[in-house]
């Protein structure tokens, strides 16, 4: 028996739509219909979460790349406005969700700026070694899914094996895996435990030979390198009309590293070398953090070595306007109860000025733009993220290559949608 | 058409029936291959190898929602999102079921303002709620089993 | 090959354009050079291009607003945040824009990377960058009403639940059907 449609939906289709708001963004061939414009996103397996790309193409070619971006935007710098100093901090972990430690520093270290807050060189030691334990797991994700995207599964497997040990150790000094919140202005939250230097210890001795396994299975892989060389290929002279930072910039061979360019945090004191690629492609930007996760090692290894003499101590600032007093001062002093509660309650004030900080994050400049009221709420905070840049400049990389070549220069720059969103 | 309503009341046979469709459902249950933000960097965590999802039957992610037969809602859910949470879901073929993972897709979380929908709820229909920002994937195995316990309650007269 | 000798940027910028710079702020060591609205593109340019000077990194550009306070004779305010690799310095420039009259001269052809950066400032806090390539919100959906950073947006903010008013809310809240 042939199914009837009844007459309501049998009606012809007809798409009211318009191409002309197109006019301008994609070339007159596909106003003809002669090239294609296809959607790919947001919900795409390789679009490291919910980009959308509106790609024209000619063939297989890719013409030109329009980014649409903004379905993770959370409006976190405008709750930030609601917020307190000190509450915004656990705001801000949420923006570049691999690594939220870095996303506190840069608003930690904007603060401390604003208000003219000591940090103690103890709890800078700690900052660094989050940070820099934050900056292997980050890499690791970015590896794992990296490597996902061009078919090498197992890999995937492997780095999240050793990113659980990371976070484990994060939980250890947080409490939370991922979202710990563990900067606040002034210095960290408590102390280190006593079994976090063990297990650091132990995590520092089987890195460099897992870091080896990865490299076992990309770096020579003849595969790897056919999807890998010559693919993207971004100038120096163009990474940096286009604002690009980290890995990203650093594998087209400019040496801008801001942990050492300007040091924040005690990086001075620290050795480690900046890797710098040569040729600017896929292979290159890849290279440049497998380096650079090595150096982390390095870094974590001396910071290790200083904990290791001092494995309790001061981990915040003193100055009790700002960073709340310990808990065993509450019962003696009635001072200490005043600052507690002002602090708490209405949190402490910054001037009406305005600062900006920027850190190296695991994906790049990171800079936080903070103003104050001269209350104890921020006027505006703006995050300055370097996924935002770097899917801004993903038609520079994108355009001549062919569609499976985008999967491959969307992982290579380590976006993540949170951190360009906000 | 279900089989109950063709037979009328066949007691016994149904509920083995129900029994064999629910634990055939329970065991190849494919996740639609769906991050939003945070709580998707644990889903896969959950999947990798330490918590190895695949020991309950999920390890296989279908990218597209023709395949699929459940929806891990993993992160906040924005305005200018949802639509395209709701357009998945209806592409998804019956039965269907969906998590809301973590507190931002269950109730908006921390986000209370302009840009997140204050809960996946409001846009399709939810089975599993899992707390936390974001999640253990201890938890989401917890919410996962809880969603499983719940199927298995189902009868074919449900979907007749 | 001979690195020029690094110029003072509110010197340098004074001898060649007189009447650009309004005035100028030192705060926990940012200099922020206050520019004239008219003259901003031209400054960019002069910054970017100067030896001694050389600001060829564009690291960001941010908008404030300061809308509760009358006193002030501008609403809004835009930051640039500049950064030369050479001498490894920052430096602000900052423009002042009125209320009634929201449009900033684009610096895309200066940094090409600014394309991107303004977009979010329209998108977020309505300021209009003529001359710009492609003007259209990024961040939010293209039929969204108003420019949510704005002080006078309201947050959106939706009462939370809790057990004694759990029921209150869900008589209104519009939850999903199959």
């Amino acid at each position: 028996m042939a199914i009837q449609i009844p007459d309501s939906e049998a009606q012809e289709f007809k798409w009211e739509g318009s191409l002309d708001e197109l006019k301008g963004l994609v070339s007159e061939r596909a106003m003809t219909g002669e090239t294609m414009l296809l959607n790919m996103g947001p919900h795409h397996p390789s679009t490291h979460g919910v980009l959308r790309l509106l790609l024209e193409l000619d063939g297989e070619e890719i013409v030109t790349c329009m980014p649409d971006i903004g379905f993770l935007h959370t409006g976190i710098e405008k709750n930030i406005e609601s917020k307190t100093y000190e509450k915004a901090v656990t705001l801000t972990d949420r923006m570049d969700y691999l690594s939220p430690i870095s996303n506190n520093m840069a608003f930690c270290l904007a603060v401390e700026k604003l208000t003219d807050l000591d940090v103690p060189a103890r709890a800078q030691l700690i900052r660094v070694t989050c940070l820099e334990l934050q900056r292997l797991s980050s890499h690791l994700v970015w590896l794992g899914t990296h490597a996902i995207d061009l078919g090498a599964m197992s890999v995937f497997l492997y780095c999240f094996r050793e990113r659980e040990k990371i976070l484990e150790m994060l939980e250890m000094l947080s409490g939370q895996r991922m979202m710990g919140s563990y900067f606040r202005p002034g210095g960290v939250w408590r102390d280190i435990t006593p079994d976090f230097l063990p297990t650091l210890r132990a995590f520092l001795d089987i890195i460099p030979a897992k870091i080896d396994d990865y490299e076992a299975l990309l770096t020579r892989n003849p595969l790897w390198i056919d999807r890998t060389q010559g693919i993207g290929v971004v100038e120096p002279e163009v990474a940096l009309a286009w604002g690009l930072s980290g890995p990203t910039l650093r594998g087209s061979g400019v040496n801008w590293d801001i942990r050492k360019a300007m040091p924040y945090s005690g990086y001075e004191q620290f050795e480690f070398n900046v890797p710098l690629g040569e040729h600017g492609d896929v292979y290159d930007r890849f290279y440049c953090r497998i380096l650079e996760m090595r150096e982390t090692v390095k870094i974590l290894e001396q910071a290790y070595a200083r904990l290791l003499k001092e494995p309790a101590g001061i981990f915040r600032s003193n100055n009790r306007k700002f960073v709340p007093p310990p808990r065993a001062e509450l019962g003696q002093s009635m001072e200490a109860v005043i600052h507690h509660f002002k602090l708490w309650t209405e949190g402490f004030s910054a001037p009406d000025e305005e600062v900006f900080v920027s850190i190296e994050s695991p994906r790049g400049e990171i800079s936080c733009y903070l103003h104050g009221t001269g209350g104890t709420k921020p006027r505006r905070v703006h995050f300055k993220t370097p996924s935002f840049i770097h899917i801004g400049a993903l038609p520079v990389m994108t355009n001549g290559h062919l569609i499976a070549d985008l999967v491959a220069i969307i992982g290579s720059i380590d976006c993540v949608l949170g951190d360009c969103d906000r | 058409m279900g089989v109950t309503q063709k037979l009328g009341n066949l007691g016994v046979v149904t509920t083995t029936l129900d029994t064999a469709i629910n634990w055939a459902r329970n065991g190849a249950m494919w996740p639609l291959l769906f991050g939003l933000a945070c709580c998707a960097i644990e889903y896969m965590s959950t999947q990798a190898s330490s918590y190895d999802l695949s020991r309950f039957g999920m390890e296989l992610n279908r990218a597209t929602p023709r395949q699929a037969d459940l929806i891990i809602v993993s992160g906040r859910v924005t305005r200018k999102m949802a639509p395209v949470v709701r357009q998945l879901y209806d592409q998804m073929a019956s039965p269907k079921w969906v998590i809301s993972m973590g507190d931002c897709a269950s109730c908006g979380g921390v986000y209370n303002n302009y840009a997140v929908v204050q809960g996946v709820d409001e846009i399709i229909p939810v089975d599993v709620y899992v707390a936390g920002c974001p999640p253990r994937p201890e938890q989401l195995l917890h919410g996962i089993l809880t969603l499983q316990e719940k199927i298995y309650g189902e009868t074919i007269k449900d979907w007749a | 090959m001979q690195i020029p000798k690094p110029l003072d940027p509110a010197v340098a910028i004074k001898s060649a354009l007189p009447d650009a710079i309004a005035d100028i702020k030192e705060f926990r060591g940012e200099t922020t050079l206050i520019i004239n609205r008219e003259h901003i593109v031209a400054v960019a340019q002069y910054v970017r291009d100067t030896p001694g000077l050389i600001y060829t990194f564009l690291s960001d550009i941010s908008a404030v607003d300061y809308y509760p306070e009358a006193s002030r004779p501008e609403r809004f305010g835009v930051s640039y945040h500049i950064y030369s690799l050479l001498y490894n310095r920052r430096l602000r420039l900052k423009v002042f824009v009125p209320e009634d009259d929201t449009t900033v001269a684009t610096v895309t052809g200066v940094w090409p990377v600014a394309n991107w950066l303004e977009r979010e400032i329209f998108d977020m806090m309505g300021i209009t960058f003529s001359g710009h390539p492609d003007m259209r919100r990024l961040l939010m959906p293209a039929d969204w009403d108003g420019h949510p950073h704005r002080r006078d947006y309201p947050l959106g903010y939706e009462t939370i639940q809790f057990s004694f008013n759990i029921e209150e809310i869900l008589k209104h809240k519009p939850l999903a059907k199959e």
